[in-house]
């Protein structure tokens, strides 16, 4: 009855011509997303994309795709027991970072996807391409590597802000650098739209990427951004965005290449009420071999997201080179800043 | 020659009524959304002067003896309703103090969140997403966002922000926005006008005048730093450039060296 009232109010708009018929291809099973007061499928809404997925598949599992829904389940349950007997507990020593309370590591809704890669058909990414800039960061110490950081999380050192990743100096979420990707927490987007944009906000670090879908054309390319710049446009039911202009400061996918060299495409897809897909295929010839497609289902939230304020209150970017001056007695206690050379 | 300059005069005061004719119908003719209500969709942008002092000021010498002009802080006539923002007497002072270490205590200065409303009239863009049930205002200005609850008119800040908490509803034509649970960290403007943070109530009022124009609206009641309620008002204008887009402005990695430079390690930079 719903549907049917969806339906006649769909075409409606679409005999008034506020939208083609085209626009209407249902998805595999029938489903057709609402339509916002612009006549396009409506996205609109916070999404979660917690996920436990992993990014690649198992060797394992070949070409299969799937779990059964037994097989998560019980992947589920045996998460759960093992994270409440490692709750506590660091994985780096000591006092411990983050808690199970604090982390979303399982998503909203079954997934049975046994990667996030979706092609190639093997789940993995393809290989890096020889020379392609590497650099890998992390939790617990400081990695070799020189200027500039283009992960992250964690740093090269720590002689000033310029050698701690990304995420530390609160430039960019260590989970929405686009593409945005499950991570420990914060697994918040919420997207708007209007007539001739979307808008991608995520959480982590209030970060609004402002697509036009009005058809003009890309930022002359001296102009380079941190989240790129993006454009859509809707193929049917689905919204694609497709990001250029990138700066060469950040890394293009999973601590390879440069992002100045990627060019990303991703894809929203309303698949239920209660759902939107996202895929992303990024495509840099000087990083990967060959362009690869993730797909993250995302669930719908329905609290409200609130703001980070990562730069206002960075104590520890503070902390961190002020311990390294104490520990190297290179700390002047007497004017509260490093000693002078 | 005489006759010449009143005919030059008459037709100049026709055209001037043409003039006024066609900005009074054009005044009748907002852009609406399909609902109906007034269309707010677009990239928006003050002018003048208020970033600089919200009270009417001469202008002054700018804080960096190096940037010379570039700094120097233009006068302006002022924005708040009565020239004056009525500080309770300690509230004063403490104005006071800010303003005259303004560029070592300016919140805006470090890149932190602006708060509201002194995100409108920075002069930098802003951009509104409008909808039925939830608004995006998103700001150049270090990316500041506020996610505007058009249908929740109950809801509370459940903690303190930069941007606040921020609740919609329309009076007749006009978006109102009442922001409550701001950090008391932001202040109005560059000459240290404050606010208590928590305790602000501001309320925002935008009116499309025409398809460009929002006359907009603040009033601040905050009982613990003013005596009375107080309001600000401006126009604020579309930005009509061609492809008009918000460019990206991160200023964190500006200020890295402002905030952190002297935790370096002696020798390197």
């Amino acid at each position: 009855m719903k549907r049917q009232t969806l339906i006649s109010v769909a075409v409606a708009a679409a005999v008034s011509g506020a939208v083609t018929f085209s626009a209407f291809a249902a998805s595999d099973d029938g489903y057709v997303a609402p339509r916002t007061e612009w006549g396009h499928p409506e996205i609109r809404g916070v999404w979660n994309f917690s996920s436990n997925t992993p990014m690649e598949r198992p060797r394992q599992y070949g070409d299969r795709q799937f779990y059964t829904p037994e097989e998560v389940i019980e992947r589920n349950r045996l998460a759960a027991i093992a994270a409440e007997e490692g709750d506590g507990q660091s994985s780096q020593g000591g006092v411990g970072g983050y808690n199970q309370f604090w982390v979303e590591g399982l998503p909203q809704d079954l997934n049975l996807r046994t990667s996030i890669i979706i092609d190639p058909p093997d789940g993995r990414l393809p290989a890096r391409v020889e020379g392609a800039p590497m650099a890998f960061g992390g939790l617990g110490p400081d990695s070799p590597g020189t200027r500039p950081v283009r992960f992250t999380v964690g740093g090269v050192g720590k002689d000033g802000p310029e050698d701690r990743g990304l995420s530390e100096r609160c430039l960019l979420g260590f989970n929405s650098v686009p593409p945005f990707l499950p991570s420990m927490y914060n697994n918040n987007v919420q997207l708007f739209q209007n007539k001739d944009h979307v808008v991608i906000l995520n959480e982590m670090i209030h970060e609004a990427r402002i697509v036009p879908i009005d058809g003009r054309p890309h930022l002359p390319e001296e102009v380079a951004q941190w989240t790129g710049d993006s454009r859509g446009y809707w193929d049917g039911e689905t919204l694609v965005v497709e990001t250029t202009n990138f700066t060469d400061l950040t890394q293009t996918f999973r601590g390879t290449g440069i992002g100045a060299n990627m060019k990303l495409t991703e894809r929203f897809t309303r698949v239920a009420d209660d759902r939107v897909d996202y895929q992303f295929t990024v495509d840099d010839p000087k990083a990967y071999v060959a362009p690869f497609t993730g797909l993250v289902p995302m669930f719908r939230s329905d609290g409200e997201m609130y703001e980070y304020a990562c730069h206002e209150g960075n104590y520890g970017m503070i902390n961190i080179l002020r311990g390294a001056r104490v520990d190297e007695g290179n700390w002047d206690y007497d004017t509260g800043r490093a000693k002078q050379q | 020659m005489k006759t010449k300059f009143t005919k030059l005069v008459m037709f100049a005061a026709g055209a001037a009524m043409l003039g006024m004719l066609s900005i009074s119908s054009q005044a009748q003719e907002i852009p609406r959304t399909p609902d109906g209500k007034p269309d707010f969709n677009g990239i928006w942008q003050t002018m003048g002067s208020a970033h600089w002092n919200l009270e009417p000021h001469a202008a002054s010498h700018g804080p960096i003896v190096q940037a010379g002009a570039l700094l120097a802080i233009p006068g302006g006539l002022g924005v708040v309703e009565g020239g004056r923002i009525p500080y309770r007497q300690d509230a004063m002072a403490k104005k006071e103090a800010n303003r005259a270490n303004w560029i070592d205590l300016d919140p805006l200065v470090k890149c932190y969140l602006p708060g509201v409303p002194r995100a409108t009239y920075l002069p930098h863009p802003f951009q509104i997403l409008q909808a039925p049930d939830v608004t995006l205002i998103t700001y150049e200005f270090a990316g500041a966002d506020r996610i505007v609850y058009m249908n929740r008119p109950d809801s509370e800040a459940q903690v303190d922000s930069w941007m606040g908490h921020n609740v919609g509803s329309w009076d007749g034509d006009t978006l109102v926005i009442d922001v409550t649970g701001q950090m008391p960290d932001s202040w109005f403007d560059h000459a240290g006008n404050h606010h208590s943070g928590w305790s602000m109530h501001v309320q925002e009022r935008y009116t499309l005048v025409d398809a460009n124009t929002i006359q907009y609206e603040a009033t601040i009641t905050d009982e613990a730093t003013f005596t009375e309620p107080w309001t600000i008002s401006m126009p604020i204008y579309r930005r009509q450039d061609p492809n008009m887009q918000l460019i990206e402005f991160k200023c964190v990695e500006f200020v890295e060296e402002l905030l952190f430079g002297p935790l370096r390690r002696p020798g390197t930079n």
